[in-house]
């Protein structure tokens, strides 16, 4: 069952905040898509091999050579805060 | 003749007859693009870039606001990218370049592809060219509306669980679905990684055969692309279907369907089977658990992929606010919170619940093997059929509003087209008819892996037999 405490649980997790008087709202939303994916635990899955990818192909490698990319003035060029090449962002260690 | 109506396949003729200039087709594009838009809001904005010169398709193509164009903004129709601009091209970016292509802008979507109608768009819903008080489907539903409204020549979508297909069934134009793998998604906003690809929306097959020509192919950027050959798919379109095995899935014909969409897709299997295929009943059992499984696994790799949109990086910051909490953590949930739509944060909820301790073998671990039984039901079938022929929709486009406040309503609007992202095979949606309303309906052809060929070869068969890919909306 989704309440309330759960849906600030997840969005917690999720680096989402929910203010509480939507919590209810999510609770709800959350509570009936969930109770409908239930509806396959009907299913007897015990040896069934779990599908992550529907290709037949693994462990894709590039060859390591240096071919053309972003310079690091590019990459950085979309930050929000930058300085001297870094990511500037609050204050992380109290 | 208005140019804006005509097929890229006929543009393409008559450039080559010197009737018309590519500049005139331009021209009559945009013109065309920037009057409608306020009555279609498919366009999101149109690029600011230099005109080419050479080229075997110098025509103008509209592209989902999810696929990267140097320099240009791309936003995913969502707050967060707020003043984001892509570093690079799209691997299909750098295709239609080389192709002449003129790109046109970005169209409307429903927020990072979450939804079926782009209502969840942050900045509005596009409107159905047929009717302008109804849906254009979605995700791709700024794509669909564009084509149908002669807003754009031709236009890319992207398809996680049917937002190529839904949409061009709801605006009466042709959308396909590649194989998984067959074309790049580099550059591509990821959604569900296992499941998103890039395919054409059109006006009719052969210019969606046109244009799967210029975007597939093997690219070393994308670990999922597929290193096999690309055949010329104009080559499948020869209407000849003698002996084509069709089949028709038993469980894709159930209650709930709006009979007038019955209907036309009826009509149309007898009109297939008339043209010389053999039409046999299938099953495919598993069809019932597909929106489930798909719920659960499309949303746990969409809360793994939106992670990255965290206030730091680029796009949006919010100003944090003291809430006690620390300042970085703070910054991330005002960040996430502002930037993200209501749909988007119930689906990244969703999905980090489905992944959290404790209930990822209840949820996801279990939706990973009923993927395993819905896969294997398709391979089992293509053993006895060619192409899987059913409803795209349960229904016609629906009323703006109308679904909105019932996500799950919502999400089962896909019930058709979730089985072929899951299954990673190809999938096209054509039109078959109208309801009493005018409104389209979307047939939908299923094929083997890297059967895009039988796909095309017999969705041409129907079309050529057909009047409705000649009809255009009226606006």
């Amino acid at each position: 069952m989704i309440d309330n405490q759960t849906v600030q649980y997840i969005a917690g997790l999720s680096r989402l905040r929910v203010q509480d008087q939507d919590s209810s709202r999510f609770a709800r939303d959350l509570e009936v898509i969930l109770h409908y994916v239930r509806q396959l635990e009907e299913l007897d899955v015990k040896d069934v091999p779990a599908t992550s990818h529907v290709l037949n192909i693994q462990n894709v490698f590039r060859k390591d050579e240096i071919a053309p990319s972003l310079t690091q003035e590019q990459a950085l060029s979309f930050a929000i805060e930058k300085n001297s090449g870094h990511y500037i962002v609050p204050k992380v260690i109290e | 003749m208005k140019l804006y109506d005509q097929t890229a396949q006929k543009l393409k003729e008559l450039i080559a007859s010197g009737d018309i200039s590519p500049q005139a087709i331009q021209q009559a594009v945009e013109e065309r693009a920037r009057a409608i838009n306020p009555r279609t809001n498919a366009f999101l904005r149109f690029y600011d870039l230099p005109c080419t010169q050479h080229g075997s398709f110098r025509l103008p193509i509209g592209l989902k606001d999810n696929l990267s164009v140097k320099n240009q903004l791309v936003g995913c129709a969502s707050r967060i990218l707020e003043g984001y601009r892509a570093p690079y091209d799209a691997h299909v970016v750098e295709r239609l370049l080389e192709s002449g292509a003129i790109l046109q802008g970005a169209l409307n979507m429903d927020e990072f592809a979450f939804g079926s109608s782009t209502e969840t768009s942050a900045f509005g819903s596009a409107r159905n060219p047929w009717d302008t008080e109804r849906v254009p489907g979605g995700s791709s539903g700024g794509s669909a509306a564009a084509v149908a409204a002669g807003q754009t020549i031709w236009a890319l979508g992207s398809d996680t669980g049917g937002s190529i297909r839904q949409p061009a069934s709801f605006c009466g134009i042709v959308g396909l679905k590649p194989t998984y793998g067959r074309i790049s998604r580099y550059g591509l906003v990821a959604f569900g990684s296992s499941l998103d690809q890039i395919g054409p929306l059109t006006k009719d097959v052969t210019d969606s055969a046109l244009l799967l020509n210029i975007i597939s192919g093997f690219d070393p950027k994308d670990s999922t692309s597929a290193n096999c050959p690309v055949p010329d798919y104009t080559q499948a379109l020869t209407r000849e279907i003698k002996g084509l095995r069709i089949g028709i899935p038993r469980e894709y014909f159930i209650d709930g369907i709006q009979p007038e969409v019955l209907n036309a897709v009826q009509s149309a299997v007898k009109l297939l089977e008339k043209a010389g295929a053999q039409v046999k009943d299938i099953s495919l059992a598993h069809t019932k658990y597909a929106v489930a499984t798909y719920y659960i696994l499309a949303t746990a790799e969409a809360s793994s992929n939106l992670a990255r949109f965290d206030g730091v990086k680029y796009g949006r910051r919010a100003q944090s606010r003291s809430s006690g909490r620390p300042a970085i953590i703070d910054l991330y949930e005002t960040t996430r919170e502002q930037g993200f739509g209501d749909e988007a944060k119930r689906r990244i909820m969703l999905g980090t619940y489905v992944l959290s301790s404790g209930y990822y073998d209840a949820f996801y671990l279990r939706a990973q093997k009923v993927r395993t039984l819905i896969k294997k039901d398709f391979e089992q079938a293509f053993n006895e059929v060619d192409v899987i022929v059913s409803p795209t929709a349960p229904t016609t486009a629906f009323r703006l509003g109308e679904k909105i406040n019932d996500p799950l309503s919502m999400y089962l609007s896909d019930i058709f087209t979730i089985p072929a992202n899951l299954a990673g095979i190809p999938a096209i949606s054509l039109p078959c008819g109208f309801d009493s309303n005018q409104m389209p309906v979307g047939l939908q052809m299923m094929a083997s892996p890297f059967a895009e060929e039988t796909l095309l070869r017999t969705a041409f068969a129907y079309e050529q037999a057909t009047p409705w890919h000649t009809e255009r909306a009226r606006l």
